[in-house]
């Protein structure tokens, strides 16, 4: 299926577009995971059994900061792809360390947010609203989490082994999953958190 | 930047630049300040906080997608654009036929 005529003058590069398409097409699938996650928080959301809403239970200022740090290290995921393009170790290695740094204080700050609720009696087990509201929300700093880990492996084989090609791709991959995770977080803050509080 | 280090990476995408970044992130910085102040303040009556802070976040989805993840109509990008667009048409019908769904069952068994 190598399709037509590249004009590559680097053949071990003819596959990688079909690699990154394979991996996109995951990454469509994880897209269609949320959203079966959404819409079951859309029905189930108000279903708070009598216990507080969820405008009493978030705090927006809060909810921003975590948003800033996840938007920043987005960012920053470019910056440092953008150093691999450049064939620079150290400035990828650079700026995927600033993206870890960032997307561990957005897990720290989601952790913290979770066990403020169930420390306080609101868990997932009091109502299909809250179920609703750590599923979706959890699944989404999960993910986070393992992207996390992923970039600390990456971050390893590229002070190891440097910019080489296939870890360029893996790279590529990672970038994908991280600006994807970035993308879900803005329906996940508009719908959860700025609509629980209109 | 040269060129030749961007075109040795086909990936489906326009050399990613800067710019692009640049652009991407002022983009969702703006939206998402804008979204975040228009409910912080109670600035809309409620149906227009709905449909704007989802207007909002469906324009920093397109900024995203487009300044960060560099989603095109190259030739190469098709490709990949082509099952981002299928991927919204079974998203659409999973959600709004989940919504139908729901909505219908409650309204006919209350």
């Amino acid at each position: 299926m190598t399709t037509t005529t590249l004009d590559h003058h680097d053949h071990h590069h003819d596959t990688d577009s079909i690699d990154v398409f394979g991996f996109w097409i995951y990454i469509m699938t994880d897209c269609v995971l949320f959203a079966t996650l959404f819409a079951a928080y859309a029905v189930l959301g108000t279903a708070n059994f009598n216990g507080p809403t969820l405008k009493q239970l978030i705090s927006l200022p809060y909810v921003l900061g975590e948003t800033m740090f996840l938007l920043a290290s987005s960012f920053t995921y470019g910056l440092a792809m953008l150093g691999v393009y450049k064939k620079s170790r150290a400035r990828a290695v650079f700026w995927l360390l600033v993206t870890f740094v960032l997307g561990l204080s957005f897990v720290i700050m989601e952790v913290r947010e979770f066990m403020h609720l169930y420390a306080d009696g609101n868990s997932w087990h009091v109502s299909a609203a809250l179920s609703s509201f750590f599923t979706l929300v959890g699944t989404h700093g999960t993910h986070v989490s393992i992207g996390l880990i992923w970039m600390a492996f990456m971050m390893f084989q590229l002070l190891k082994y440097g910019t080489s090609a296939p870890i360029n791709r893996r790279l590529t991959y990672l970038g994908l999953f991280w600006h994807f995770l970035d993308i879900v977080w803005i329906f996940v803050f508009t719908i959860v958190y700025l609509m629980g509080v209109i | 930047m040269s060129d030749h280090s961007a075109q040795t990476m086909k990936y489906g995408a326009k050399a990613k630049t800067l710019t692009s970044y640049l652009i991407g992130l002022f983009l969702s910085l703006l939206f998402t300040f804008t979204a975040f102040g228009l409910i912080a303040n109670h600035v809309l009556s409620d149906t227009a906080s709905y449909i704007s802070i989802t207007a909002l976040a469906i324009a920093q989805l397109f900024a995203q997608v487009i300044f960060f993840l560099r989603l095109n109509n190259t030739s190469e990008g098709r490709w990949n654009t082509m099952p981002f667009i299928f991927t919204f048409l079974i998203v659409g019908v999973l959600v709004g036929g989940s919504l139908w769904i729901m909505y219908n069952l409650n309204m006919n068994m209350m």
